[in-house]
């Protein structure tokens, strides 16, 4: 399982630190965002490259749970 | 100096640096105004520029634009800001004449470069026929360029946003996607032939030659994105306005960088701030990120009979309805 803290980054830095841990096709990728357009970028990028996304909000910040789809 | 790329000292880029509508409407909805009558347009309808009437037949257009680089290239970029700028002039059916250069940059940066964005709006004011007669620098950690722009019109000539009519057709003269892509370029994710497309279309002036058309409504697609300058289209004119996204000329790598989440945070403010006033019909998620986009320098977005729409060399993007309860209908296909 990787885990990535792209907190106080502005787009496109969070996705291109995605992009790089899902080149390896991981089975898990967690990924911590602050801004919601990470979030949303994230999710497109996950979600087009074979993975399921699992959303939790803790008042600002947002974990994604990338999952390698089978 | 400074060793960094001009877009790495900046969080954002373009058009894309703009206030969001809605914390814009904020701030100047409760300015003291100073009523002038010779002031055709000002504040209130949210329009390209201001149109000052001189009494002699001619219309005084001015307008100001300036916002960090997209681009690293600073010869590039002065084009960029430049012909972002004056396409404001073009937008309201007038002619550039007189521009003042507005500039900021870090100490750190070294003065060829400074030279070169100068140079590029240079250049590209003369292009328009426009000249630069002075200006003001700050120091400031981002850099910035732009331009404030005089331009005249005539009664005649004059273009509002807030034309449209019921029948009419909307033709967008640049493709859409300069937000996805520069976010992309910064990515480094961007193919040569894709970054001479953009450079190619943000650097072209909106110089269109409109005189002999019928147009009722024009308005440059800039920050807000094409649904946002849209919106400002319909309710200017108390219409709806339907969207045919499979229409809407595109980057060619716009959809495809849209699907790795290349979208700049601007897009998802307009998407936002949007919501309540569009009605969009079921389609591919990258297609209406497209359509919210922030764009710097793009196109014109121009309302006319589907008899005229011929007579510009730009694709049709959508039709003016009757009013229903929203500004702006989204389909995928005409």
């Amino acid at each position: 399982m990787i885990e990535i803290n792209a907190c106080g980054l502005s787009c496109p830095e969070p996705v291109v630190m995605l992009a790089k841990a899902l080149k390896e096709k991981p089975t898990e990728v967690i990924i911590h965002v602050d801004a919601p357009a990470a979030c949303e970028n994230c999710t497109r990028f996950a979600t087009n490259s074979g993975y399921t996304v699992e959303k939790s909000t803790q008042e600002n910040k947002t974990v994604l749970i990338c999952r390698k789809k089978h | 100096m400074s060793k960094k790329t001009l877009t790495q000292l900046c969080q954002t880029a373009g058009c894309a640096a703009k206030i969001g509508q809605g914390v814009l409407n904020e701030v100047v909805r409760n300015l003291p105004r100073y009523e002038n009558p010779q002031l055709l347009l000002g504040f209130d309808t949210s329009d390209d520029a201001c149109v000052y009437d001189l009494k002699d037949g001619r219309y005084l257009i001015e307008t100001v634009d300036f916002f960090p680089p997209m681009v690293d290239d600073p010869y590039v970029f002065g084009q960029i800001a430049a012909a972002n700028a004056l396409s404001d002039i073009y937008a309201m059916g007038g002619k550039p004449f007189l521009a003042m250069n507005l500039l900021c940059f870090p100490t750190c940066l070294e003065l060829e470069r400074v030279k070169a964005i100068l140079q590029g709006g240079h250049d590209k004011a003369v292009e328009a026929k426009t000249v630069i007669a002075g200006g003001h620098t700050i120091d400031d950690f981002t850099p910035k360029y732009g331009l404030s722009v005089s331009g005249f019109a005539t009664p005649d000539s004059l273009l509002t946003n807030a034309g449209a009519k019921e029948g009419d057709v909307l033709v967008l003269t640049k493709p859409l996607g300069t937000g996805i892509l520069t976010t992309a370029l910064k990515a480094e994710m961007l193919e040569e032939k894709d970054y001479q497309a953009l450079i190619n279309s943000m650097t072209k002036l909106n110089n269109i030659d409109l005189s002999g058309i019928e147009v009722h409504a024009c308005t440059d697609v800039t920050g807000f994105s094409l649904t946002g300058h849209s919106r400002e289209m319909a309710d200017g004119a108390g219409v709806t306005i339907e969207i045919f996204a499979e229409r809407v000329p595109l980057f060619d790598s716009a959809l495809h960088f849209a699907r790795m989440g290349m979208i700049p945070a601007g897009a998802y403010r307009n998407r936002d701030f949007l919501k309540d006033k569009v009605v969009c019909d079921e389609m591919p998620l990258e297609l209406t990120d497209v359509l919210f986009d922030p764009q710097t320098s793009g196109g014109l977005l121009i309302a006319l009979p589907e008899k005229e729409a011929a007579k510009i060399n730009a694709p049709v993007i959508g039709q003016v309805l009757p009013r229903t309860q929203n500004s702006i209908h989204i389909r995928k296909t005409a």
